[in-house]
């Protein structure tokens, strides 16, 4: 039974540009108190474009409503639980969205003179501070503006250190259960992909990490907790065969929630790691970006850190572009700095006891749900549960439904689906990640939900299969999206 | 704590629900060697009235109250109300990557307009859902060049953003990519081409241009279009002012677009974050990198959209993929969308207008350095830009950028940028401080 | 439902084999893995293929397969239609959604492959 939502009425919108109509304004432009400018006798006729054809014209009025109509279109964190595994949906709080917004803070011009822009390396130095202390790594990059992104950075760290030491190495080993933009980045970096096999456990497996680990090897690129929610318990030896080769230890940072203040890469053997603020540190996924990457390392990565790094004489900073054996820029300025203050606010916010705190309770929250479900869904890996959990659809396969349906059929019980078909080595997975935000009671709800989802499964089969039922779109057409492919608005 | 929702006896109860007797079960089955040994070296937490008066404290060292004729890749634009009140609804703010279509319409609908509102400003057929930065849209422009072109060699004008170059070099290096860098003229300030033609080989996969470039100038974007193409390459052009769109010719010669939406409602906040763009011609739209937003039907046989041609990316060609990118910027590129239809059609217009307006006000009198066209920016001979700066940091203006850090040979030079922000009495500081 | 005339690949491709030209396409077992079929990605014509190495791809919504050439030969034509009807291959891969035709550099190749026999044998098992 569904307990959670009703149906409401929601307003339907057309597009922006079939609402227009010329001359309708939602703007208005002081008057100018310079002479007027001829734009054909300034630029030559040539570089002056005609009317930019198709371009909206709409009224303030039907602007707000039109953005209002469309946000009740979708699903948000502010309306219920939202387990995307992998993806740490959490609690997204407003004070950070107000203190980013701080006059001189947002209105800061990456170029203006150094002596006015004390405020920002302030926030940057303290941030660079804490996630060092949370990491237990020695130094830090904000620069990176995305997890992707970070791993990137943090392999071109990897590549220019051995360099130094007269060998680039030619591969990277990523674990079979690893995120996508793995093997993705390590391509970009100029590194040969070799895939490593996880044991029937979902862990690495020793001896086939010891067997892939030569002198050609770079790095390992390993997921801790990994991306099945279970912490790699031989961490610690993984890392003794890579470094006894002279490669480095990698740590996608994705799950670092499930950590802080409870363990510290750094305490594990890792030399560098990517975390992702908009996942742990809670700054806001909105609707897919902006995030951050900062890349923590150990002391003998820091020389190759990409330009600048903040340099403190007395009490005064500095940006420090004399760093010659930096890898260079990885983008413009100094980072998604908007996010970076974002960040800072949260862990302001909690403290470093109250971080440790939010990390046991996303723990307890995984938890709590895994117990919950056991009895009704298969667990291929049954390793102690970390902050999300992996079932497999198998038994509810026989039936003819797959993870897919499932997920889909969550979302008329008012919760966001929960992540599918990932990690690729569990056969029909279904992942689950409340994060520590959630009330008791809505992960009650929650179970609640999957439990009556199977029992559907049972008995009427179609019914999941066929679903969403009750949303304002039911099951949209994805290949013919692929097949007919049409990415803008034409009259 | 404030941000987590559970009572010390509702813990008890899930807690004795999972069969474990305190919270430290949950964890302490660790191995003993990596559990932490003492408490996070990071004081208690505080209250939302001690954070905003934390970064309040060092908003105020920040440059509070000054003028700016800061440009060079980021500029000073009004941001309408709108813009701020759209993005902070908790639908759009506390959504994911819109993944799952049917509840997710809202941020695939905004997505579809944007690509649509990118096509039309930048005269291109198809556009991506954002990314990072206009700085790594330009490295993923020259990845996209070479796999469709099959050949491995870029040609970048110095006349580019120089940090945007600085990215290229780092993407680049470790792909077997040879960049090469191409000069200005230095009478124009435009790029020479005929550096370029000496350059180009068949070889070479893409050539990078900025218009308006670094030093404001327009480029002729025609001439070299039809250079780059008798070769055989790929000409990718780059912008940082979004607002000369408004009035400058799109680059509908280009093969590839790219450029940086900052203007468009994104505040300055310090480099970041911003929203990149890329664009292209139809026939190229399997190569280009990052999340694309396509129409389709629900099936109600209704209008709906949803996230297309994912096996471009890396969740599912992994190391194939067309590019690493997985996060984008879709709350940014919000902020310009709804940016573009609060100004619109005429607005954009008149947006830019009121630009070129100031900057020419600005530029009049002063020792232009270059001779080509400008829209809002343009360099500026004033023998020494620091101590011009100093003096005019008195008056609570920031002046211009001093060139002598990217280009030596311009250390006399200041880069200038006047936008529709810029008042005339604080425009006259700068023009009589320059002449005196 | 597999044609005799046909020899077939572990990979599941199909080759027919015409004096000194072949055709070559994916089964009817490959596309119905798949699902439905989004786009194929196809050489160009003169350009050559070489036996076991991939010379395309074949794509739906949420997955990518490569092609692997069952025999080595220059390709003398590509099925245009299936840049526009993508779909053809989960309807007819046996006949209408070909993918390439080429010819073959080395005939005896051919002799390497399954059997109709074979080929559903290995399927079945």
């Amino acid at each position: 039974m569904i307990k959670k939502v009703r149906r409401h009425i929601v307003q339907d919108e057309p597009l922006l540009f079939e609402i227009s109509s010329p001359g309708k304004k939602a703007y208005q432009l002081p008057e100018l108190d310079v002479p007027a400018v001829d734009a054909v006798e300034a630029l030559g006729a040539a570089n002056v474009r005609s009317e930019i054809e198709g371009f909206p014209e709409v009224s303030e009025v039907e602007n707000i409503r039109h953005y209002t109509r469309l946000s009740t279109w979708n699903f948000a964190i502010d309306l219920g639980l939202y387990p995307l595994g992998s993806c740490t949906m959490k609690y997204n709080p407003r004070i950070n969205e107000l203190v980013a917004r701080t006059e001189g803070l947002a209105w800061g011009h990456p170029y203006q003179p150094e002596e006015l822009s004390q405020g920002a390396f302030q926030i940057l130095a303290t941030l660079e501070k804490y996630l060092c202390e949370c990491t237990g790594m020695d130094a830090i990059t904000l620069q990176p503006a995305a997890g992707a992104h970070g791993e990137m950075t943090g392999l071109l760290l990897v590549r220019k250190y051995l360099e130094s030491l007269g060998n680039p190495r030619k591969k990277v080993l990523v674990p079979d259960s690893a995120h996508g933009t793995n093997p993705a980045t390590a391509a970009m970096v100029g590194y040969e992909v070799v895939s490593v096999k996880s044991n029937d456990h979902g862990m690495i497996d020793l001896a086939a990490l010891e067997a892939a680990t030569d002198e050609d090897v770079a790095a390992l690129m390993v997921t801790n907790p990994n991306t099945i929610g279970v912490f790699e318990r031989d961490i610690v030896k993984a890392a003794a065969i890579l470094h006894a080769k002279g490669a480095q230890m990698y740590m996608d940072g994705a799950n670092m929630n499930a950590l802080v203040g409870i363990c510290r890469p750094g305490d594990f053997g890792i030399d560098v790691m990517h975390m992702n603020l908009h996942k742990t540190f809670s700054t806001p996924h909105g609707g897919g970006g902006p995030g951050a990457g900062p890349v923590a390392i150990k002391k003998h990565l820091e020389p190759f850190l990409p330009v600048p790094r903040l340099k403190r004489i007395g009490r005064k900073y500095s940006h420090d572009y004399d760093r010659p054996q930096s890898i260079g820029k990885v983008r413009a300025f100094y980072g998604n700095f908007g996010v970076l203050v974002r960040a800072l606010a949260y862990i302001l916010a909690h403290g470093g006891p109250g971080l440790r705190n939010a990390t046991i309770d996303a723990l307890l929250n995984a938890q709590f749900i895994r117990k919950g479900l056991e009895p009704y869904f298969d667990l291929p890996v049954t390793e102690p549960t970390m902050h999300e959990v992996v079932f497999s659809h198998d038994r509810q396969e026989a039936k003819g439904v797959k993870t897919g349906d499932m997920a889909k059929r969550l979302i008329d019980y008012g919760f966001h689906a929960y992540t599918t078909s990932f990690p690729l080595i569990v056969h029909g997975a279904m992942m689950i990640e409340p994060t520590e935000t959630e009330p008791k009671r809505e992960l009650e709800l929650f179970i609640d939900a999957m439990i009556s989802i199977a029992k559907e499964v049972d008995e009427d089969p179609q019914l999941v299969i066929k679903a969403p039922h009750l949303t304002r779109t039911p099951r949209v057409d994805e290949t013919l999206a692929a097949r007919r492919p049409i990415v803008r608005w034409k009259p | 704590m404030r941000y987590l929702p559970k009572s010390d006896s509702e813990r008890n109860e899930m807690l004795a629900a999972c069969g474990l007797k305190s919270l430290d079960d949950l964890y302490s089955y660790l191995p003993s060697k990596v559990l932490i040994k003492k408490p996070l070296n990071i004081p208690a937490g505080i209250s939302e009235y001690e954070i905003v008066d934390y970064f309040k404290k060092q908003a105020n060292l920040m440059a509070n109250g000054y003028a700016s004729f800061l440009g060079a890749g980021v500029y000073n634009h009004y941001r309408p109300v709108l813009c701020d009140v759209v993005v902070s609804r908790g639908e759009f703010l506390t959504s994911y990557t819109p993944y799952q279509a049917e509840i997710s319409q809202g941020t695939l609908t905004t997505i579809f307009e944007f690509q649509t509102m990118v096509c039309q400003l930048t005269g291109m057929e198809v556009a991506n859902a954002s990314m990072y930065d206009g700085s790594t849209a330009v490295p993923e422009a020259a990845m996209m060049a070479i796999r469709i072109t099959g050949r491995e060699h870029v040609i970048v004008a110095k006349s580019v953003h120089p940090e945007y170059r600085q990215v290229l070099h780092t993407y680049t290096l470790n792909q077997g990519i040879p960049v090469t860098e191409c000069g200005y003229d230095s009478e124009t300030g435009q790029l020479d081409l005929a550096g370029i033609e000496a350059n180009l080989t068949d070889h070479t996969a893409a050539v990078i241009v900025q218009s308006p470039n670094f030093f404001g100038c327009l480029e002729n974007v025609r001439a070299l279009a039809d250079l780059v193409h008798s070769k055989g390459a790929l000409l990718v052009v780059v912008f940082t002012e979004a607002a000369s769109l408004g009035v400058v010719q799109p680059p509908v010669d280009a093969d590839i677009v790219v450029g940086e939406l900052q203007s468009f409602a994104i505040s300055p906040s310090y480099g970041g974050p911003f929203a990149g763009i890329i664009a292209t011609k139809e026939k190229f739209i399997r190569q280009i990198p990052g999340r694309l937003v396509g129409q389709t039907v629900d099936a109600n046989g209704n209008r709906a959209f949803c996230l297309t041609l994912a096996t471009r990316e890396q969740h599912i060609r992994r190391e194939k993929a067309t590019s690493n990118i997985c996060t984008n910027q879709a709350l940014i590129a919000l902020m310009g969308t709804v940016f573009m239809s609060v100004y619109g059609k005429a607005g954009l217009r008149e947006l830019a207008e009121q630009n070129l307006a100031k900057a020419h006000y600005l530029a009049g009198g002063l020792p232009a350095r270059f001779k080509a066209p400008f829209f809002n920016e343009f360099v500026v001979r004033v023998g020494d830009p620091e101590a011009l700066n100093k003096k005019l940091l008195k008056k609570k203006v920031i002046g211009g950028l001093a060139l002598g850090r990217f280009y030596p040979e311009l250390a006399d030079c200041t880069l200038l940028c006047a936008t529709e922000m810029s008042k005339r009495e604080s425009m006259d500081i700068v023009r009589q401080a320059v002449q005196a | 439902m597999y044609p005799e005339n046909f020899r077939y690949t572990k990979e599941h491709e199909w080759v027919k084999v015409e004096g000194a030209m072949a055709t070559i396409g994916i089964t009817h077992h490959a596309q119905s893995e798949l699902g439905d079929i989004v786009y194929v990605d196809l050489p160009k014509v003169g350009t050559t293929v070489e036996q076991g190495k991939t010379f395309g791809s074949v794509e739906s919504v949420k997955a990518v397969s490569d092609i692997y050439a069952p025999v080595s030969g220059e390709v003398t034509a590509i099925n245009e239609a299936l840049n526009t009807t993508p779909e053809k291959l989960n309807a007819d891969p046996h006949g209408d959604a070909w993918l390439i035709k080429i010819k073959l550099s080395n005939a005896s190749q051919v002799d390497s492959l399954m059997s109709t026999a074979d080929y559903q044998a290995y399927l079945g098992s």
